[in-house]
């Protein structure tokens, strides 16, 4: 449970306290409250201490491992009687005559890598239910499925999406500040690039650090891994971490889209809860409550449609009674931050410290997003980017990276990161883009390799740790991502 | 045919553990745990044993914390029948877990007893042979095949540069090797229900044992680091290195 979890994180208790209020007594793990603030722009050798801006003073909020509150909840859920399975992934969305939803079924089990059984087979099972709730985290691939299906994107902004990567910390006990939250913006992303730090203190001198990079970056030559890697070593930095040891690494994108990404919720037999919706309030970096609630609603909603004398088909008072709660207002104030970087990082920050300030989220406009995947640019146009060898000590390689997010699969499957067309990596991907995803995906699963004259990609799926990033950023969208066997993927700790 | 297969909860096979800050042991905290994988073996060996008709009954027992259910609930899935938690906060020895066995032995009367030849954690590979010479019993451990009959059974063993076929007695003791079976997948109704099936939960006061220690971890740290390697530009200077650094010729 909670194993593929991973995020900053602070969590602002808003829904956990309308949801289970005693979670003090009931030993909730809360256990760091934020004390101070600091937000940091960096230059490529300084750093300069700007105001932080009032979504992102943490008064009240608490560092937390979000897989250790999912353990959590779990265990207050399986206590109340709920059942739960993990290690089964939800492979199929199942469908009526009527095209309504009426379940999803699991993967098989114990296919090997040419797609014939195996003596381990195992068919998957069908799961049925009046109504069906996904809750498949940012960038679902059923979701995605379901999207398509029912329309649920028409008439809205595509999602924009960030790619955060983190790594757990054991740092110097003298050098740890309990309750001090560190952001930063600007080195060593370009002007052009979205994105910023994160440092959290944790309990037992541990320290969570995390870097995200927004996904409609344009440089091809760009590489997220890199760049957190490089934040590291910047000299307001790289002291927290001098003669600390790194105990995990793992990396999932986030919905930044916000309120104008959001998708029509409800259809015929199910929900979209969470992030695969996407309810991030992106200025607030913080998006836990808002999942939290979203799925208390959904979960209200649904009780009352069970017990009409007619359950409708579709739970329409889902997505009204979100619109009439705390989460819609808190979305629709930050609606244009996000957007505004589209100006570059001072255009973005200039905006933003308006909207805030100036109009308190209420400007008469609203602005768009625009596809990730469009918005990488030909190689032709960049240089390289020389990015610093790893030290060892501060930054680390790729692969001793995935190596601690204890991710594993069966290694005889069949490769779950489909191509729809295997010609294009070489074609479009190398030729065009000189071959992003070996850069933009931080497992180190993507590889171009020459054999005989040629090149050719390899797909080291076994290295995945379940971001998506490959499904959103790759520029002809010729990347497909299915689960794995069930069981596969990173095994974070404290993540 | 009764067969009792002891299983311990262990950290994930997949999770890369690191030591503690203070030496004190491994970090296990929030950690995914799992079934030790050769008891998954000895489990998954058991029911293929009930399967062909030579078995009747399949008992688990675990020995450790009160989430060591969930190991044994995932046993009963693999197709035991029933489970039994010895319930403890110690991290007991080989040598008591192999009494604790052998009490539990004794209550229920098994004809065949499975582990795992060793656990991943302490790799220490001694509870199986322990528990045969505690009860006299004979035992066949590195088992890569068995053959089950009425009085007897036939082990094929795992040994140095080759396979040793012995016959044993009932009632014996069998450890599991990794090449004895490859453990099925679990069904989801299977593990549905498992959850009605029946697990006991005992102390050790109960089986009268008393768990001492023996042993004392003085410290847990990293192995050294591996150094970067050098190139010499000739025989003779290997040579040197070899001679007067390494100081291995």
């Amino acid at each position: 449970m909670g194993a593929h979890i991973l995020s900053g994180a602070v969590i602002e208790p808003r829904a956990l306290n309308e949801l289970i209020p005693d979670w003090k007594t009931k030993e909730a793990p809360l256990h760091t409250p934020v004390q101070q603030d600091r937000f940091l722009f960096l230059t490529s050798q300084s750093s300069y201490r700007l105001p932080t801006p009032p979504q992102m003073h943490n008064h009240g909020n608490y560092v937390v491992s979000l897989g250790n509150l999912c353990r959590w909840l779990a265990q207050q859920a399986e206590a109340l009687g709920v059942e739960i399975y993990p290690g089964f992934a939800a492979a199929e969305v199942l469908y009526d005559d009527q095209g309504t939803v009426v379940g999803v079924a699991t993967g098989d089990m114990g296919v090997g890598r040419d797609g014939q059984p195996t003596t381990t087979y195992q068919p998957g099972m069908e799961l049925r239910a009046r109504y069906t709730l996904f809750a498949e985290g940012c960038r679902g691939s059923l979701t995605k499925t379901l999207f398509q299906r029912f329309g649920l994107r028409a008439g809205i902004d595509p999602q924009a999406y960030g790619i955060g990567i983190k790594e757990l910390w054991e740092i110097d006990p003298e050098k740890h500040q309990s309750g001090l939250v560190i952001h930063t913006i600007g080195w060593p992303l370009d002007r052009h690039t979205y994105g910023g730090s994160f440092l959290y203190p944790l309990e037992n001198h541990q320290v969570a650090v995390g870097f995200v990079v927004g996904l409609d970056y344009q440089n091809p030559y760009l590489s997220p891994f890199e760049e957190f890697q490089r934040f590291k070593t910047h000299p307001a930095i790289r002291p927290t971490f001098e003669g600390g040891r790194r105990i995990a690494y793992g990396a999932r994108t986030l919905s930044e889209g916000g309120l104008q990404s959001i998708p029509k919720l409800a259809f015929p037999g199910g929900l979209l809860i969470g992030d695969t919706a996407g309810f991030l309030n992106v200025s607030k970096i913080k998006g836990i409550h808002t999942t939290m609630k979203s799925g208390m609603v959904a979960a209200e909603s649904v009780f009352d449609a069970l017990g009409a004398a007619e359950p409708a088909l579709e739970v329409d008072a889902y997505p009204d009674r979100l619109k009439q709660s705390w989460l819609w207002d808190e979305l629709s104030q930050v609606r244009n931050i996000r957007p505004s970087f589209r100006w570059g990082l001072f255009g973005g920050v200039l905006y933003s410290a308006l909207d805030t300030y100036l109009l308190r989220g209420r400007a008469p406009w609203t602005l768009h997003h625009h596809e990730d995947h469009k918005a990488l640019k030909p190689a032709r146009a960049y240089t390289p980017i020389e990015y610093p060898k790893p030290d060892g000590k501060v930054s680390f390689d790729k692969l001793s990276s995935v190596f601690i997010s204890n991710t594993n699969h069966e290694e005889d499957q069949p490769c779950h990161l489909t191509l729809r067309d295997p010609n294009v990596p070489v074609t479009v991907n190398l030729a065009e883009y000189a071959g992003p995803e070996q850069r933009y995906c931080p497992a180190g699963v993507y590889e171009f390799v020459e054999e005989g004259g040629q090149s050719r990609l390899r797909i080291n799926a076994s290295n995945c740790v379940h971001c998506k990033t490959c499904d959103i950023k790759d520029p002809t969208q010729n990347i497909h991502w299915v689960v794995p066997e069930g069981g596969g993927g990173p095994n974070y700790p404290n993540m | 045919m009764k067969i009792l297969v002891a299983v311990k909860r262990v950290v994930d096979y997949n999770v890369k553990v690191y030591p503690k800050a203070d030496g004190s042991g491994v970090e296990i905290a929030n950690v995914k745990m799992s079934m030790n994988p050769f008891d998954e073996i000895a489990v998954e060996e058991a029911v293929r044993q009930k399967e062909l008709g030579k078995a009747t009954e399949i008992v688990v027992a675990s020995i450790g914390v009160s989430q060591c259910q969930e190991v044994l609930r995932a046993a009963l899935a693999m197709g035991a029948d029933r489970a039994i938690l010895v319930e403890t906060d110690a991290a007991p020895e080989p040598l008591v877990v192999a009494k604790l066995l052998k009490a539990l032995v004794e209550r229920e009367q098994p004809n065949l007893v499975i582990l795992g030849k060793q656990a991943i954690d302490d790799d220490c590979n001694q509870t199986g042979q322990m528990l045969a010479a505690l009860l006299g019993w004979g035992q066949g451990a590195f088992a890569s095949k068995l053959t089950l009959g009425e009085q007897e059974i036939e082990v094929i063993r795992e040994i140095d540069g080759g396979l040793e076929t012995v016959a044993l007695k009932l009632p014996a003791v069998i450890t599991a090797d990794l090449r004895l079976n490859e453990p099925r997948y679990v069904k989801l109704p299977n593990i549905m229900k498992a959850k009605k099936k029946p697990l006991a939960t005992l102390n050790p006061g109960d089986l009268g044992v008393v768990l001492a220690t023996q042993l004392t971890t003085l410290k847990v740290a990293e192995p050294p680091k591996r150094e970067a390697g050098i190139k010499v530009a000739d025989a003779a200077e290997l040579v040197a290195k070899l001679r007067n650094d390494v100081k291995v010729i």
